[in-house]
């Protein structure tokens, strides 16, 4: 087997006259983690669908495990853990039976399952759970099911759609934790987010997704040095004042954003720009320094913001 | 403590060739595992429904016809006897469909679960295979019910009745796989509630020689019952349960026709949902 699990080549898939994924590129190996971010609407998830060997490519070449999807979709399928966007997990069935139903799905056997529902049911917090019927838990609780169900059969590359769309901030961080176990065990990760703070902690690599095609590529660290200044300086000077006040501001440091509410001037060094700012007479209702983001790097792709 | 130690791998554990002989099966043990939390209901409105219809029909409608027709009956037999047969392969139809169209809705769009069946090894075909055997399943557990209740109500008087068992749930079988093929092919829910259970699953009902002979029916009104698979069930069910007339020739059409509805609905049922999970 070769060193990328994952091989994209001029990946497109059309939906009648619009492109959804438009001839991206990309390599994924193993035990590495891999993923893509961009702003709804950028083609992750139909990407993901084809990348899950259940959705046909319009065109380009796709192998998985060094497998073409289009000819041995289940032999494909054999090996991925995928964990959807939107959970689809059976209503009908408690928490232990959507986990044993899914484990036969991959035809393994009643007596390996029985010892793994329960691993799997430590490993996602759900001990407390197992009789509970889906639909009385919570979101986060449902998301850990659908991942401890996508790891029922080992699966040699596992595949999240935004797995903390829609979940609390605590929630989100006994998720990521997860994540990172296992991670550690080897286990190839590809995530979906259209939260940088996400993509800056779990992706070893990832590209960033925008109207279906691959703006960048790079480790979250080389994005950000490719891509931004080492620090940024956040100014408000009010609505309606921040417009005209740019203007202004753009001979102070190399790049600025406007953004409706804040301008974003960015340089190396945060605190010194700001003095200069002070110096020059201009007085901004708030200013905040911070280091440069994954959603710099967005911004700066794109023009425009991740989430609005 | 919870990380996972005794990983081993799917390229070890995962059998895919196993998968494509028998994921169809697959499917359906999940299905029966959610059926047996209603199986109560199940049985219920597979005893309620013949002898609740046997119970009024026979001691009201059918005693009221008996009386008007005399010794020559409808068709040389009961009302009752006449009417039975129809309303096995009826039943037995609309076992089917509840096992048939509402899982499909349901795992397309309710709960999307056929998207997750369709992200492990098993294929379209093989989803859609398992919700036929579930159907199939629910299908034979009501036409035998409905078969016992009439054996009670004295209604079988042929020694080859228990074949109508048979003919029923092929119509059941036929009828499930062609709804399925439907209600995977219409997107829209709506569209099958409102249209097909009005316009076409109620008149095939009602025009298909159920409650008295077709021939009865003005001739351009037939067709509809030759198109109807309760229809030919029908006939091949009074033929088996208390002798009815019909030339060897009638007997295979109605055989052939229940079959190839069945065939027809199974490869586009198959095609159906492979289309629409790989989109
Ligand atoms: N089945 C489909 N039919 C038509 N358009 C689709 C379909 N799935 C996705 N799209 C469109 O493709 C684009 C990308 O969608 P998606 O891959 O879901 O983006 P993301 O996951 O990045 O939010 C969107 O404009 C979406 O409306
Ligand atoms: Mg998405």
């Amino acid at each position: 087997m070769s060193q990328s699990l994952i091989h994209a080549r001029e990946l497109t898939k059309k939906f009648g006259d619009f492109t959804a994924v438009n001839g991206i590129n990309f390599d994924v190996v193993k035990g590495e983690s891999f993923g893509l971010l961009g702003p709804n609407g950028a083609g992750k998830s139909t990407a993901m669908r084809m990348i899950g060997a259940t959705s046909q490519r319009t065109s380009g070449d796709l192998t998985i495990l060094d497998k073409d999807p289009d000819l041995f979709g289940p032999q494909i399928r054999a090996h991925l853990g995928v964990v959807p966007q939107q959970d689809n997990l059976d209503t009908h069935l408690s928490v232990t039976d959507n986990l044993y139903i899914y484990g036969r799905y991959f035809g393994l056997s009643r007596k390996f399952l029985k010892g793994k529902i329960e691993e799997l049911l430590t490993f996602a917090q759900l001990e407390e759970k197992r009789n509970a019927k889906v639909e009385s838990l919570s979101g986060g609780m449902k998301r850990r099911l659908t991942i401890a169900r996508a790891l029922v059969s080992e699966p040699e590359i596992l595949m999240l759609d935004e797995p903390t769309t829609g979940l609390d901030p605590q929630a989100r961080h006994i998720l990521w934790d997860r994540l990172f176990r296992l991670k550690e065990d080897g286990v190839t990760l590809l995530i979906t987010t259209h939260f940088m703070d996400e993509a800056e902690q779990l992706c070893d690599r990832l590209v960033v997704m925008d109207k279906g095609a691959i703006m960048a590529e790079g480790s979250p660290a080389q994005l950000i040095k490719d891509y931004s200044t080492k620090e940024v300086l956040e100014v408000r000077f009010g609505s309606e004042r921040n417009a005209h006040m740019a203007d202004d501001l753009r001979q102070l440091c190399d790049r600025i954003e406007e953004l409706p509410d804040r301008i974003l001037m960015y340089t190396e060094d945060g605190e010194e720009l700001l003095e200069r700012v002070y110096k020059k007479g201009f007085h901004p209702k708030t200013s905040l320094v911070r280091r440069s983001s994954l959603e710099d790097v967005f911004l700066r792709l794109t023009g425009r913001t991740l989430i609005d | 403590m919870s990380s996972l130690q005794t990983r081993q791998g799917s390229l070890k554990i995962v059998d895919a060739a196993r998968v494509a002989a028998r994921g169809a099966l697959f499917v359906t043990e999940a299905r029966l595992r959610a059926m047996v939390k209603w199986v109560w209901l199940i049985i219920s409105i597979a005893i309620a429904n013949p002898v609740l219809y046997l119970v009024s029909i026979g001691l009201g409608l059918g005693s009221y016809i008996d009386k008007n027709t005399g010794a020559m009956g409808v068709d040389g037999v009961s009302y009752l006897t006449f009417l039975a047969p129809a309303l096995l392969a009826t039943a037995a139809i609309q076992g089917a469909m509840d096992e048939s169209v509402y899982p499909t809705l349901e795992g397309f769009k309710w709960n999307k679960t056929f998207f997750s069946m369709n992200a492990t090894p098993l294929s379209g075909n093989q989803i859609a295979m398992g919700v036929f055997f579930n159907s199939l399943i629910r299908t034979i557990f009501t036409a035998v019910i409905y078969w016992l209740v009439m054996l009670a109500f004295g209604v079988l008087e042929s020694p080859r009745a228990w074949l109508a068992i048979f003919t029923a749930v092929m119509a059941g079988a036929a009828f499930g796989a062609f709804m399925q093929a439907l209600a995977g092919f219409l997107e829209n829910e709506n569209v099958f509630f409102t249209i097909v259970e009005r316009f076409i699953i109620m008149p095939l009902f009602l025009f298909s020689g159920t409650f008295y002979p077709l021939t009865n029916m003005p001739i351009f009104l037939q067709w509809i019952g030759w198109i109807s698979p309760l229809w030919h069930a029908t006939e091949l069910g009074r033929w088996l349960t208390y002798g009815s007339e019909i030339s060897t020739p009638m007997l295979l059409l109605h055989f052939i026709f229940l079959n190839s509805i069945l065939i027809f609905g199974l490869i586009a049922s198959r095609r159906i949902f492979t289309k629409r999970l790989g989109k």
